[in-house]
C-alpha cells in the first residue's frame, strides 16, 4: 500500500476564498493509500516546506501531493524539498487548485471551489500511485561554442565566452566582422565615434586565442542538441589564401575594375578584390567572384601578379568545416526595410533623398565624402535636410507595425551632426512621437532641438518631388494644424529596421521560432530574454527586434553567461520527462518521426549476431527530446509513453474522476 | 467580346462626350462596351461610417444586376468605379452585411461580379500592345499629363487598380498611344471634389495646384479619368490663369477622348465642342489634324 501525504495550501487568500482547504484535505484522509493530510497558509514559504519535510519523515510517506498553485510555479520547489527529505523527487506532484480551480470561480460559499479542488485532488492521487520514480538525465557538454553573426553582438558575447576560457567559432557571413555598428559615424548620445569604439573590440575578437574567427561563412547545418551540436559552415571561397595574405593591399590598388560597394549602400564605389572597409577584420581582400573578369572571362589577373606572398588562387572553391559544439549564439542582426517601397516619398528615384545608415556614411570620416555632408546628386553641401521618421515603423498598412527604437535616438544626432559640419544648415525633423527613453537620451534630444536648432515638425509627410533640382517635401505640422511645403536640398528617410532576409532559413536549420516578422523569438520576454525553446541555442542583439547599441552588447553578454553556466560541469542535468519506445511492439511506421517538432526521434535498427537488420524501430534521442507528447498521441501501435504522464498515469486520473 | 457596361448618371448626361468616345474607342479596338440593361445611380460615394448600409444598397442593386448579365462589370467614371469595387468587397466578404442588404434589395447577390475600370480593361483584358496596333492617329509629341485623382487608386486595399503612390497604368496607355506622359508630382492629389458645391476657392486652389504642377512639368495636355476632375479642372481654368503668373491654361480632356482621337475616330465624334477648354489649337500646332 502507498504512503501518500496531501498538502493543500491556502495560498493566503487566494485559494482558501473560494475552496474549504481544511475540507479537502480531511476528504482526501479517506482515501485508500493516503496517510497524512494537512492544510497550510503558504506551503511554499519556508515553514511551510520544513513542515512538508518532517511530515515524509515522520508518515514515512512514499508519495506526496501538494495542491496549490500551477506547476509552473512551485513544482520544483515542492521536488526539492521532497529530494530534501529523501524522497525522489518525480515522487512528488502538483495539483492545480489555483490558476485552474480557486481563480475562476467566485462563489464565496465555497462550495463549488471545494468539490472541484477535492475532484483534482484525487485525480493526482491516481495519478501518482502510477507514478515510477524517475532519474534526471545527464547529457555530458561539449565546452566549445558557436556565435553566429559578428557585428557588435556577437563580438561581445564571442569575447565574453573567450574570456571565460572557453573556444568560441565566430561565424561572419561579411568579409569582416563589425556588422552594422562598423557603419556607423558617431553614436548617440554620447557621439563617440563608432569605429574608434568597435575596432578594438574588432581585434580583440581576432587576437584572442581561443576565438576562431570565420569570415565570409555561413551556418549549412545544423544538427545535434544542447551540449553536443554538430555544425557545418560552408566557407565561401574569398579567392585568397588568408594564411598566407599579408594584408599589405597592393591587389587592391592594383585591381583596374570597380563595382558598387555594398558596404558603402551605393554611395560610392569599390575594387573587385577589396576589404569592406580600411579597419576591417581580418585584413584579407576578397573576389568578388561574379564581377572578377578573369574569374568570368579569364582576363586580368593583375592582383596575382602583384602579389607578394602569392596568396590569390582563382581556382579556389567553397569549404565545407564541420564543427562540434556544446551551445550556439544568434546574433544575425537586422536590415533596414527596402524603402523603394515608399513611392511617396521617392526613393531610389530621386537621388537626394537617401535613408539613415547612407547619412551615417556620408557623415563618417571613412565614408565616401570623408566625413563631409554632400548630397548624392551634385555633391553640394546641402543647405538645409529633412529627416523623416518613422519611414514603414508604427506603419501597420504599408510597413511594420512595431517602433523601430533607435530611429528617434539617431535622428536627432543626426541633426547635431549636420549642424556641426554645416554651420549655416537647417534641419527639419517630421516625427510622429519622440520616443527617447534612455539613460542621457531625453536630454540628447532637446539638446539637438535646443543647441542645435533642429525644427521638430510633429506630423506625417505626404510627398516628396522633385522641382528645379529642390526637394519639394510636403507634409503637415499638426502641432500648427497646417499644411508644410519645405524645399529640401536633401531628404533623409528614418527606415524601419526588420530582420535580417534569410533570417526564416537559418531560424528553421536551427529548430528556433521567430514572429510574424521573422524576429526570433525568446523563451520568455522578461524573465528569460536571451534564451530560445531550444536547449543550448541563445540570441543577442537584434536579431530579436530593434535594439540599440548598449541593448545588444548587454545580450551579447548576457547569452555569453548563460553559455559559460553551461559550460561549468561536464555533464549537464535535465528533466527526466522524455518520450521512450516500446522496442517489442514498435512497428516502424514512422509517424512518430514525422510527428516530432523537435526532430528528437531516429530511425534505429537492431541487428542480430551477423550484423543483419532484423527490425527497425524508432529510438527517442532523451537529449533533444522536450516531453511535448506528440508522438504519443500520432503512435499508432501505442509503442510511446511519456515518462511522468504514461497511458496508465493519465487513465488512472481519469478513472477516479 | 462584349463586357456589361455601367455608364452611371453623369456620363449619361453631363459628360457625354466620355461615355460616347468610350463606346466608340472599344469597338474600334474591337470589343463592345454593353449597357446594363437596368441600372441605377451608385450612390455617388462610399459611406464611412461602416453600419451605413442603405448607402451600399443602390450599388448593390447595380451589381445585382450586372450580375445577372455577366461575371465582369467595366465602368468609366472614377466614382462609380470606386463605390462600385469597393460595395462588391463588402458583399462578397462580409456575410453578416451581404445578407442584409441583399434582404433590403430582395436580391440574391454574393459579390461574384469582377469590377473593372475601363483602363483596367484595355491593361488586362486587350492589352496595351493591341491599342498600339490599332493606333491611326499617333499623338507623337503631345506631352502628357495623366491626372489620376483620388478615387481611382485609393484605398489601395481596395481598389487594387495600380500602387497608389507610384501608378503607371495611365502611363502606359498614353505611351501606346504615342503620346509623351509626363509625369507630375500632383498627378494624384485631389482636385477639390464635391468641395465644388460649397467651397470653390479650395477646389480652384487644388484644381489649380494641379493644372500648374502639370504645366510646370511641361505637359501641354491633361487627361483625365472622372466627370468630377473634369469638371473642377476645366471649371477653375479662368480663375487660375487670372491668379497664377506665367500659367495661360492648358486643355484637359478625357482619357477616352484621347484614345479615340489616337485610333482614328472623326474629331467630330469626340465631343472637344463639350470641353470647356479648347484642345483643338494644340492638336493643329501638334499637326495631328
Amino acid at each position: 500500500m502507498p504512503r501518500i501525504g496531501v498538502f493543500v495550501c491556502q495560498c493566503g487568500n487566494n485559494i482558501a476564498a473560494t475552496v474549504d482547504t481544511k475540507k479537502v484535505a480531511e476528504e482526501m484522509k479517506k482515501l485508500p493509500g493516503v496517510v497524512f493530510t494537512c492544510d497550510y497558509k503558504f506551503m511554499c514559504s519556508s515553514p511551510g516546506q520544513e513542515m512538508l519535510k518532517q511530515a515524509i519523515k515522520d508518515n514515512k510517506l512514499d508519495g506526496l501531493i501538494v495542491s496549490a498553485c500551477s506547476p509552473h510555479m512551485h513544482e520544483k520547489t515542492f521536488r526539492k524539498a521532497a529530494e530534501a527529505a529523501g524522497l525522489n523527487p518525480y515522487q512528488c506532484e502538483i495539483t492545480n487548485i489555483r490558476e485552474q480551480c480557486s481563480w475562476v470561480h467566485h462563489d464565496t460559499t465555497k462550495a463549488v471551489g471545494t468539490v472541484k479542488s477535492i475532484d483534482l485532488t484525487r485525480m493526482t492521487i491516481e495519478r501518482l500511485k502510477k507514478n515510477r520514480p524517475l532519474k534526471k538525465i545527464k547529457i555530458p557538454v561539449k565546452k566549445r561554442a558557436l556565435v553566429i553573426g559578428g557585428g557588435i553582438a556577437g563580438i561581445q558575447a564571442a569575447l565574453d565566452i573567450a574570456e571565460g576560457g572557453r573556444e568560441v567559432i565566430l561565424v561572419e557571413k561579411e568579409p569582416s566582422i563589425g556588422g552594422n555598428m562598423a557603419r556607423l559615424s558617431e553614436t548617440f548620445p554620447t557621439m563617440d565615434c563608432s569605429q574608434c569604439i568597435l575596432t578594438p573590440k574588432m581585434v580583440e575578437a581576432e587576437l584572442n586565442e581561443n576565438i576562431t574567427l570565420l569570415t565570409y561563412s555561413e551556418v549549412e547545418k545544423v544538427d545535434g542538441y544542447i551540449g553536443n551540436f554538430t555544425v557545418q559552415i560552408r566557407r565561401k571561397s574569398k579567392f585568397v589564401d588568408e594564411e598566407r595574405c599579408t594584408g599589405c593591399g597592393e591587389c587592391i590598388e592594383k585591381c583596374p575594375f570597380k563595382t558598387e560597394s555594398a558596404f558603402e549602400l551605393g554611395l560610392s564605389k569599390r575594387k573587385v578584390i577589396y576589404t569592406p572597409f580600411p579597419q576591417s577584420v581580418p585584413n584579407v581582400p576578397v573576389i568578388d567572384a561574379p564581377n572578377c573578369p578573369k574569374i568570368q572571362k579569364d582576363k586580368c589577373g593583375a592582383c596575382a601578379i602583384v602579389c607578394g606572398p602569392k596568396c590569390i588562387d582563382f581556382k579556389m572553391e567553397d569549404k565545407i568545416v564541420t564543427e562540434e559544439v556544446g551551445a550556439i549564439v544568434v546574433a544575425t542582426g537586422y536590415q533596414l526595410m527596402p524603402n523603394e517601397r515608399f513611392g511617396e516619398y521617392g526613393y531610389g528615384r530621386i537621388k537626394d533623398v537617401i535613408n539613415g545608415m547612407q547619412f551615417e556614411r556620408l557623415a563618417s570620416s571613412s565614408g565616401p565624402t570623408g566625413g563631409e555632408i554632400r548630397r548624392p546628386s551634385d555633391g553640394k553641401v546641402p543647405k538645409n535636410v529633412v529627416f523623416i521618421q518613422c519611414v514603414g515603423s508604427r506603419d501597420e498598412k504599408k510597413g511594420v507595425s512595431y517602433c523601430s527604437k533607435v530611429c528617434c535616438m539617431y535622428t536627432a544626432k543626426h541633426t547635431m551632426l549636420y549642424k556641426h559640419k554645416v554651420h549655416d544648415g537647417q534641419s527639419y525633423v517630421f516625427y510622429m512621437d519622440i520616443r527617447s527613453g534612455g539613460k542621457r537620451y531625453e536630454e540628447f534630444v532637446r539638446k539637438a532641438i535646443e543647441h542645435d536648432d533642429a525644427m521638430y515638425l510633429r506630423g506625417r509627410v505626404s510627398r516628396v518631388y522633385e522641382k528645379d533640382g529642390k526637394v519639394i517635401v510636403q507634409g503637415a505640422d499638426t502641432l500648427s494644424g497646417s499644411q508644410v511645403e519645405i524645399e529640401a536640398e536633401m531628404v533623409v528617410l528614418a527606415t524601419a529596421i526588420v530582420s535580417r532576409e534569410g533570417a526564416d532559413t537559418l531560424a528553421q536549420k536551427l529548430g528556433i521560432g521567430y514572429d510574424k516578422y521573422k524576429f526570433y523569438n525568446e523563451y520568455h520576454p522578461k524573465l528569460r530574454p536571451v534564451e530560445t525553446v531550444t536547449a543550448g541555442i541563445f540570441l543577442a542583439g537584434t536579431c530579436m527586434g530593434p535594439m540599440d547599441i548598449p541593448e545588444s552588447v548587454a545580450q551579447g553578454s548576457a547569452a555569453a553567461s548563460k553559455v559559460l553556466s553551461l559550460f561549468s560541469a561536464d555533464e549537464m542535468a535535465r528533466e527526466p520527462i522524455t518520450a521512450g519506445v516500446n522496442k517489442t511492439t514498435c512497428n516502424a511506421c514512422w509517424d512518430c518521426v514525422t510527428a516530432c517538432p523537435y526532430s528528437a526521434i531516429e530511425r534505429d535498427t537492431v541487428k542480430d549476431r551477423q550484423g543483419n537488420i532484423v527490425k527497425w524501430l524508432a529510438r527517442v534521442n532523451e537529449g533533444v527530446c522536450q516531453g511535448c507528447g506528440v508522438c504519443v498521441a500520432a503512435c499508432r501501435s501505442k509503442s510511446i509513453d511519456l515518462r511522468g504522464y504514461t497511458d496508465e498515469q493519465v487513465f488512472a486520473a481519469i478513472n477516479s474522476f | 467580346m462584349k463586357i456589361p457596361y455601367y455608364p452611371g448618371c453623369t456620363l449619361n448626361t453631363f459628360a457625354k462626350s466620355f461615355d460616347e468616345s468610350a463606346r466608340d474607342a472599344a469597338a474600334a479596338i474591337g470589343f463592345e462596351m454593353a449597357e446594363l440593361k437596368q441600372w441605377n445611380c451608385c450612390g455617388a460615394t462610399f459611406p464611412l461610417t461602416p453600419d451605413n448600409l442603405i448607402a451600399l444598397s443602390a450599388p448593390a442593386k447595380v451589381l445585382s444586376n450586372a450580375g445577372k448579365e455577366g461575371d465582369t462589370l467595366t465602368t468609366l467614371c472614377s466614382v462609380c468605379y470606386n463605390v462600385l469595387k469597393r460595395t462588391n468587397k463588402v458583399m462578397r466578404d462580409n456575410k453578416e452585411k451581404r445578407t442584409t442588404i441583399n434582404g433590403f434589395i430582395e436580391e440574391e447577390y454574393d459579390g461574384g461580379v469582377n469590377v473593372l475600370h475601363f483602363l483596367e480593361v484595355l491593361r488586362d483584358k486587350v492589352g496595351f500592345d493591341k491599342v498600339k496596333a490599332a493606333v491611326k492617329r499617333p499623338l507623337a509629341g503631345i506631352k502628357t499629363g495623366a491626372y489620376y485623382g483620388c478615387m481611382l487608386l485609393r484605398p489601395f486595399e481596395d481598389m487594387g487598380i495600380d500602387n497608389a503612390e507610384r501608378p503607371t497604368v495611365f502611363e502606359n496607355l498614353l505611351k501606346s498611344l504615342g503620346a509623351e506622359p509626363v509625369e507630375f508630382p500632383n498627378r494624384i492629389e485631389c482636385c477639390g471634389a464635391h468641395l465644388a458645391m460649397n467651397n470653390e476657392d479650395v477646389v480652384t486652389k487644388l484644381s489649380g495646384n494641379v493644372m500648374t504642377s502639370a504645366v510646370g512639368s511641361g505637359a501641354e495636355l491633361i487627361v483625365t479619368s472622372c466627370p468630377l476632375c473634369q469638371y473642377n479642372l476645366e471649371k477653375s481654368q479662368d480663375k487660375v490663369v487670372a491668379q497664377t503668373p506665367g500659367y495661360a491654361g492648358v486643355p484637359v480632356i478625357y482619357f477616352t477622348q484621347a484614345l479615340g482621337l489616337a485610333l482614328g475616330q472623326p474629331i467630330e465624334s469626340l465631343g472637344f465642342e463639350k470641353n470647356v477648354t479648347d484642345v483643338m489649337p494644340l492638336l493643329k500646332k501638334k499637326g495631328i489634324v
